[in-house]
């Protein structure tokens, strides 16, 4: 099993009002899965994301990820973690404006310090396999929406990690140009990584196995996907 | 070796972040280098000038103490109880050279100014002293050519003189100025020995100087109101204390005080000048360093408010890092890295200019500015201090940003 989550609860806690905004989530992921979490806003999906990402820790529950125990870890133990465990591909696509495409790339690998040679490599070849050999050294405003997610889903793939995680990844990006991204997914859930895909769009959502639908804090279902659409 | 990667990538980071904010990264710059210059342009001529005044002093031997009706260093109101003082004579140096054992040589020693006058070239404001055959050493005088004046030559009044090197340049400027006569006062010496040059002690010139026997000075400018100077010699500077109290009790009889009467003289040395001149001008310094320190604070607040503005500007940068896998003290080492990047590029600058300005200041004025190789050191010594103290806050506060906050910050 590679995500346990076990009666995972969140409360934030405004001033002096609780407000709970996960309320006992029991989910499981396998290895090479594709998931997607779906909801309306305020169901809690966000949440739940930054949790899974260990960006963030649950207020109470445990979460079990590769068999660590990441629920109650220091910031440093999380960082590398996610450097680690995580690949990060957001709507907004948060790639450094002043980098080129080749260095964002290679930030991860700056934090768990592997050597530089070694790391233009595998960040040559993790550009080149979302299709962007001949834009290495571009910067992002001389990219285009699509070209800049690439960069990032590069980015989120060069450290080989156990997850990755895509929160609205077509968000940003006309339909066309969506599809071309979740076509990358696909491949990529294909040769053997496992995804989550938080999105609100179904037929982003169908691109995946299985649909987690949130409401309210809480699993409202949790089904298989039937048929592909494509 | 994680560091390593981290360091050359903040390094970078840094140069990258000075290249985007030319202006603003000139201007926090500024402020370094302006207190750095200000600093050490200070410390240099502190330097220069506490070496030009042991060099200054160094005319008066640091084995020589001089018996004197004045202290060296006083104020106006001593001044007015010294002047009271009965005057020292001639007798007096003479009963003291057969009573001190410490004594190597003692030279009673008169002075004035007069103009001499060989042909029909006059020397305006030349010393003139009068002293004994021991002068040569209590005062160091070697005659460079010819020889000194004897005791017979004192005993005898013989008017004769020894001159300074000036004196023979510009009185004999082609012909041997030995055996000449020179007219000093109304009267004539003959030119019996040359000193050596000396150069210049508070602006005076050493050189522009004639000896004569003391008997011969005092019956040609007056006795009887002119008190005495006794220069004393000891062996080695370590003796100078002990012949001090020496000379205090031997002075003392010769004068018939009571043991409970006061001094009615002063034995001066060279230490008490560079004591004197310690405490006059070490307030000075300090008030000077003072103000040097300050603008360097001021330039170290301004590296820290750019560094919390890059902090703020950058906060989404910060969390795409921090997702990404940068642990705390890896954002707090790219920010202090930035920091000493920022020292660095200023010290070295003021440094820079601090050798400019120490080097004009040398070659414009006759103040002297050395800078030496500490600079470098202390230069370090800034870039670390002020990096590091002024770049902690920011970089602490880059490092505690939540991430989940940060990345979602416009």
């Amino acid at each position: 099993m590679l995500i346990e989550l076990h009666d995972i609860e969140k409360i934030y806690e405004i001033g002096t009002v609780q407000v709970p905004a996960l309320k006992g989530i029991n989910i499981t992921v396998n290895k090479n899965e594709y998931v997607a979490i779906m909801g309306p806003s305020g169901s809690g999906k966000s949440t739940l994301m930054n949790i899974v990402g260990c960006l963030d820790t649950p207020s109470d529950g445990i979460y079990m990820l590769n068999d660590n125990n990441v629920s109650d870890m220091s910031d440093d133990e999380l960082a590398e973690i996610r450097n680690r465990e995580i690949g990060f591909v957001f709507q907004t696509f948060n790639l450094l404006p002043r980098a080129s495409a080749l260095h964002n790339v290679e930030l991860p690998l700056i934090y768990n310090g592997t050597p530089a040679a070694k790391r233009r490599k595998q960040a040559e070849e993790a550009l080149e396999r979302v299709g962007l050999a001949d834009r290495m050294h571009h910067k992002p405003n001389e990219l285009s929406g699509g070209q800049r997610q690439r960069v990032a889903i590069a980015r989120a793939l060069v450290n080989s990690p156990s997850i990755i995680l895509a929160d609205e990844p077509t968000g940003n990006l006309d339909s066309r140009t969506g599809e071309e991204i979740m076509e990358i997914f696909e491949d990529l859930h294909d040769s053997g990584n496992t995804i989550i895909l938080v999105t609100h769009e179904e037929y982003i959502a169908e691109h995946s196995d299985r649909i987690i639908r949130l409401r309210d804090g809480m699993v409202e279902r949790d089904e298989a996907v039937m048929e592909r659409s494509a | 070796m994680r560091i390593f990667s981290y360091i050359g990538e903040s390094l970078k980071l840094a140069i990258e972040a000075l290249r985007s904010y030319k202006m603003r990264s000139i201007l926090t710059t500024l402020g370094i280098v302006i207190g750095v210059t200000t600093v050490i342009a200070i410390v240099a001529l502190i330097q220069g000038l506490n070496k030009s005044f042991a060099n200054q002093i160094s005319a008066i031997g640091t084995t020589t103490l001089y018996v004197q009706k004045f202290p060296w260093v006083m104020n106006d109101r001593q001044f007015f109880t010294y002047r009271n003082r009965p005057n020292i004579r001639v007798s007096d140096a003479e009963q003291l050279k057969e009573m001190s054992k410490l004594a190597v040589a003692v030279a009673p020693t008169l002075a004035t100014r007069q103009t001499i006058k060989y042909k029909d070239r006059t020397l305006e404001s030349v010393i003139v002293f009068g002293s004994t055959a021991d002068y040569m050493e209590t005062s160091n005088v070697v005659p460079e050519f010819g020889r000194f004046l004897t005791e017979t030559d004192v005993k005898h009044r013989r008017s004769l003189c020894v001159i300074g090197s000036e004196v023979a340049d510009k009185l004999f400027p082609d012909s041997d100025p030995l055996g000449q006569r020179i007219l000093v006062g109304g009267r004539r010496y003959k030119v019996i020995g040359i000193a050596e040059k000396k150069g210049s002690m508070f602006g005076q010139n050493l050189d522009q100087m004639i000896i004569i026997p003391v008997g011969v000075f005092q019956t040609a400018f007056g006795a009887r109101w002119r008190s005495v100077d006794i220069e004393v010699k000891v062996a080695t500077p370590e003796m100078l204390e002990d012949a001090e109290i020496e000379l205090t009790g031997i002075m003392r009889r010769i004068r018939g005080l009571k043991s409970n009467e006061e001094e009615n003289f002063a034995i001066n040395k060279q230490s008490q000048l560079m004591e004197t001149y310690k405490s006059l001008t070490g307030t000075l310094w300090a008030v000077a360093i003072g103000v040097g320190a300050i603008s360097l604070l001021v330039g170290g607040i301004g590296i820290m408010n750019i560094l919390l503005v890059s902090v703020t500007e950058r906060t989404r940068e910060i969390g795409i890092r921090k997702a990404l896998g940068a642990r705390r003290s890896d954002i707090m080492v790219q920010f202090l890295i930035e920091s000493l990047v920022i020292c660095a590029i200023g010290v070295t600058i003021g440094v820079a200019l601090a050798i400019g300005l120490a080097k004009l200041i040398a070659s414009t004025t006759p103040l002297p500015a050395s800078i030496t190789a500490w600079v470098a050191f202390l230069g370090l010594v800034f870039v670390v201090t002020i990096g590091l103290f002024f770049g902690i806050y920011p970089a602490r506060k880059a490092a505690r940003l939540n991430p989940i906050e940060a990345l979602r910050y416009e």
